[in-house]
């Protein structure tokens, strides 16, 4: 049985098009990379996945079963449902320590203790433990971001969603985000990752699914799809970012 | 209290209630204070709601001012970047813990001022309470006048310093609000 399994996704904003008839499937331990050219629909099929965004026709099942309407049923799925977003969506008003413990007090229910213990080892994973008390806007763009991914794990998610994590990233602060990714992702966590990272796509996917105008043209290894890309867009997409 | 719970209708997920929040907001906020105290006191005693005068004025009020207080703060809630409200629900948050744990906190800041001037119109708008012989600074002015005729400048003078003494002060604990809330950030 997949984690997730979209079937004939359909989604427009107004007139515009934006997905049309996506099937995909992501088995648990799973790292599937999503990559393709700007507006392609790429951030928006990963929002779909928890619903941030609605879809018009199709669906999605998670763990088997239909991803349920807006109410507590969605809530404690999404709580299960890790997310990264590209502008890191830190709470501000919060420290990054209390930012990694209010999903797991108000959402599952645990104590302070225990959060903050299990926040802190967190943290300290992602190599910013002594960032505990500072609020968000003190850290850099990628401590944020890695702040971003701890508070995601603290929830202990089945599958971790990344919009396009590394996009507002200086180059040199994507790096220390892409390594925190690889080693969750050599952890056997699933993983669904929306991003313009070829070399991460190339070292760390089981499978790289390439979009375009909102349809998945290819789905396959990253080595069959680096090296022998059957469709003539993704050939052009590669020939344009490998260019340089 | 009323204000929040109206800016919260009108920012939830449910269409209902927004369109409820807003149909009551949009009446209320065109509707001339002066006819909103008549409706509270001819109308409700009709249906045998039956306060003084004073508890008429309050209610009044509250139900005009209100409108106000929910356009201050949704546009607040508005003011608070989207994505933070969207982390909220990601990590399965319900829709009333993502206003309360982190939108609304957020809100504060951007509500202050402008809920003063809400908070301004209302000591300002008790005046009308006068007409329904309500004991207040406006009708304390009209009795004094009409007391002393010989010094009407005086006594309407008098009555403007009282309501400057409102809400200067009030503006004076405004600013020192968002300073103190500025140095906790």
């Amino acid at each position: 049985m997949p984690l997730v399994a979209l079937e004939g996704v359909g989604k427009s904003f107004g007139d515009n098009r934006v997905l049309t008839d996506i099937d995909l499937t992501v088995e648990s331990g799973e790292v599937v990379v999503v990559i393709g050219p700007s507006g392609s629909g790429k951030s928006t099929l990963c929002r779909c996945v928890n619903r941030l965004e609605t879809i018009d026709t199709g669906r999605i099942l998670f763990e088997d079963k239909p991803l349920p309407a807006e109410g507590r049923e969605l809530a404690r799925m999404r709580s299960r449902v890790g997310m990264v977003f590209q502008s890191f969506n830190l709470f501000a008003h919060r420290t990054v320590l209390d930012n990694l413990t209010i999903g797991p007090m108000k959402v599952l229910g645990q104590k302070r203790p225990q959060a903050e213990a299990r926040a802190r080892e967190l943290l300290d994973r992602v190599g910013i433990a002594d960032k505990a008390d500072r609020l968000p806007r003190q850290l850099s763009g990628g401590q944020q971001q890695r702040a971003a991914i701890a508070r995601a794990l603290a929830m202990d998610p089945v599958l971790m969603l990344f919009d396009e994590p590394t996009s507002a990233l200086d180059p040199e602060m994507i790096s220390e985000v892409l390594d925190v990714m690889r080693s969750l992702a050599s952890t056997g966590m699933t993983m669904i990752v929306v991003t313009h990272e070829m070399g991460f796509a190339r070292s760390a996917a089981d499978r790289v699914a390439f979009m375009a105008d909102g349809r998945i043209l290819e789905i396959s290894p990253p080595d069959t799809f680096f090296d022998a890309p059957e469709s003539e867009r993704a050939r052009d997409f590669l020939a344009r970012i490998l260019r340089h | 209290m009323l204000g929040t719970a109206l800016a919260t209708m009108r920012v939830s997920p449910v269409p209902p209630l927004r369109w409820l929040g807003t149909a009551y907001v949009e009446t209320v906020r065109n509707t001339p204070l002066t006819v909103v105290f008549f409706f509270v006191v001819f109308v409700l005693p009709q249906v045998d709601v039956v306060f003084s005068y004073f508890t008429f004025a309050v209610v009044a009020l509250s139900i005009y001012h209100a409108a106000l207080v929910c356009e201050a703060v949704r546009s607040g809630v508005n003011g608070v970047d989207a994505g933070q409200a969207e982390a909220a629900r990601a990590l399965g948050l319900t829709f009333s813990q993502c206003l309360r744990l982190i939108v609304l906190p957020q809100a504060v800041r951007n509500v202050i001022q402008p809920l003063g001037s809400v908070i301004s119109a209302l000591i300002r708008n008790s005046s009308i309470a006068a007409a329904f012989g309500v004991q207040e600074l406006t009708g304390v002015v009209q009795r004094l006048t009409t007391a002393n005729p010989d010094s009407v400048i005086a006594v309407l003078l008098g009555g403007v310093v009282g309501y400057l003494i409102l809400t200067l002060a009030l503006a004076g604990l405004l600013t020192l609000t968002e300073r103190r809330l500025a140095g906790a950030r």
